[in-house]
């Protein structure tokens, strides 16, 4: 699903990153300063690694030797940030069915009742985001990756900026994601309790190196 | 109320097209280039930047004459666009919209180029992994955020063309009709006897229209700032 084996020099920090993956949520796991962020952004193509191959789905979308570095807006993966950056020109409702007409895709009701009813989202619809709650910000950000139809979902960190009460009210929706979405996901976070719940397979990171791999069981 | 005569008339809506054509025209070219300045990198940038800004500190007589040189009837790019488009800036009144386009072009680029530069870049990379490509993220994202700076910035530059003088009497006299604008129309009142009245009545509107322009552009900025906030 996922093969990365990447080297990137940012400044004085280096990263050096080489994993496999077929598992339906890799959690990436390290303290802030790991190069958690820096490795997701290579995945969505915002930052271009110095060397090596990012592999999606089957498809090479960096290959450095072979000069090959995909734009992340023909990458087809859904990006949830920690501060879910909804457009705030838009309204909810606007801000979801942005994906798919950037993507030229035909509406597909169906997907987007699912969506919506998982995320319990539509009462939200015609709200701006600045009258969102960071909970429902968070939901409505992780509805317009979903809507997108990306064939891989990146979630940075995205209770991070909560507080403990509204994680445990978005984590039931990040489990019934994981469950019903069908969409394999990288999900980043330092935060052990939430991977065990969440993770099928664990990348650990320290200072910009992988130094365990492998089931959930290595977070102990 | 004040009692317009049909000259003051003509000189008053004279001013109000060359104002609005000059705006119209320079607003797609403002929009790039406050874009290039806020969000590119490269060589001779700030060489750019200090040429868009030279009508604001250059004698407006200098700039006029530089475009009587350029643009007149025997000049390199006045004469070419005479011989083969038929387009003629020399002494009517598209000179006078040149004029002020030109002179009013820095204070119409610097609110987009703000607001432009007060986009959160990550709104921009956000669309970006939904499918955006760089053009869409422009029109979808960018500019869209930045309106009421670019409609502020229209404000200010035609409020500024409105009120030009040197370059475009420079550049294109002073003919009732066909370039007499307020500002020339005013400054012929003032040398001839009698024209006091009339002068002082085209100063009212001068006034009215510069200080209406202004406080339009502060209400966009105000709106500015509201949008990019989410509300």
């Amino acid at each position: 699903m996922l093969r990365v084996d990447i080297e990137k020099q940012l400044g004085e920090f280096s990263l050096s990153a080489a994993f496999a993956s077929e598992g339906r949520v890799i959690g990436l796991f390290g303290a802030s300063g790991a190069g958690k962020t820096s490795l997701v952004n290579m995945i969505a193509g915002l930052l271009r690694p110095d060397r090596g191959t990012i592999v999606i789905d089957g498809e090479t979308v960096d290959d450095s030797a072979a000069g090959i570095h995909v734009p992340t807006w023909r990458r087809r993966i859904g990006y949830v940030f920690q501060d879910a950056r909804l457009f705030p020109h838009l309204n909810v409702a606007q801000n979801l069915d942005y994906g798919r007409r950037m993507n030229g895709l035909a509406p597909d009701p169906a997907q987007h009742k699912r969506v919506i009813e998982l995320l319990d989202i539509g009462a939200l619809q015609g709200r701006r985001p600045g009258k969102l709650s960071g909970g429902e910000r968070q939901r409505v950000a992780l509805g317009r990756a979903l809507l997108s139809r990306p064939r891989l979902l990146l979630l940075d960190e995205p209770l991070g900026a909560l507080d403990e009460g509204r994680k445990l009210e978005i984590l039931p929706y990040l489990v019934r994601l994981r469950d019903e979405a069908n969409v394999p996901m990288v999900y980043v976070s330092h935060d052990v309790a939430e991977l065990r719940q969440l993770a099928t397979q664990i990348v650990m990171l320290k200072q910009g190196r992988v130094t365990s791999f492998g089931g959930v069981k290595v977070l102990t | 109320m004040l009692d317009i005569s049909p000259a003051e008339w003509t000189a008053i809506l004279l001013s109000l097209r060359v104002a609005v054509i000059a705006t119209l025209v320079a607003t797609p070219f403002g929009i790039a280039l406050a874009w290039l300045l806020a969000r590119r990198d490269f060589w001779g940038k700030s060489v750019l930047d200090a040429l868009v800004h030279l009508p604001l500190v250059l004698p407006p007589v200098v700039t006029g004459y530089l475009l009587l040189l350029t643009f007149g009837r025997r000049g390199l790019v006045g004469g070419f666009l005479a011989d083969t488009l038929g387009i003629v800036f020399a002494f009517r009144w598209t000179g006078a919209a040149l004029a002020c386009g030109l002179m009013s072009f820095p204070l119409l680029v610097r609110p987009m180029r703000l607001s432009i530069e007060a986009i959160d870049r990550r709104l921009e990379q956000a669309a970006e992994t939904l499918g955006a490509t760089p053009f869409k993220v422009f029109f979808t994202v960018t500019l869209p955020l930045a309106l009421p700076g670019v409609l502020a910035g229209m404000v200010l530059g035609f409020a500024k063309a409105i009120g030009e003088f040197g370059a475009t009497i420079t550049f294109v006299s002073n003919i009732p009709g066909e370039t007499q604008t307020i500002s020339s129309a005013i400054y012929s009142l003032i040398q001839t006897p009698d024209g006091d009245a009339a002068a002082g009545r085209l100063v009212i509107v001068s006034i009215v229209l510069a200080l209406g322009a202004l406080i339009a552009a502060e209400w966009f900025a105000r709106r500015a700032t509201a949008r990019l906030h989410g509300n």
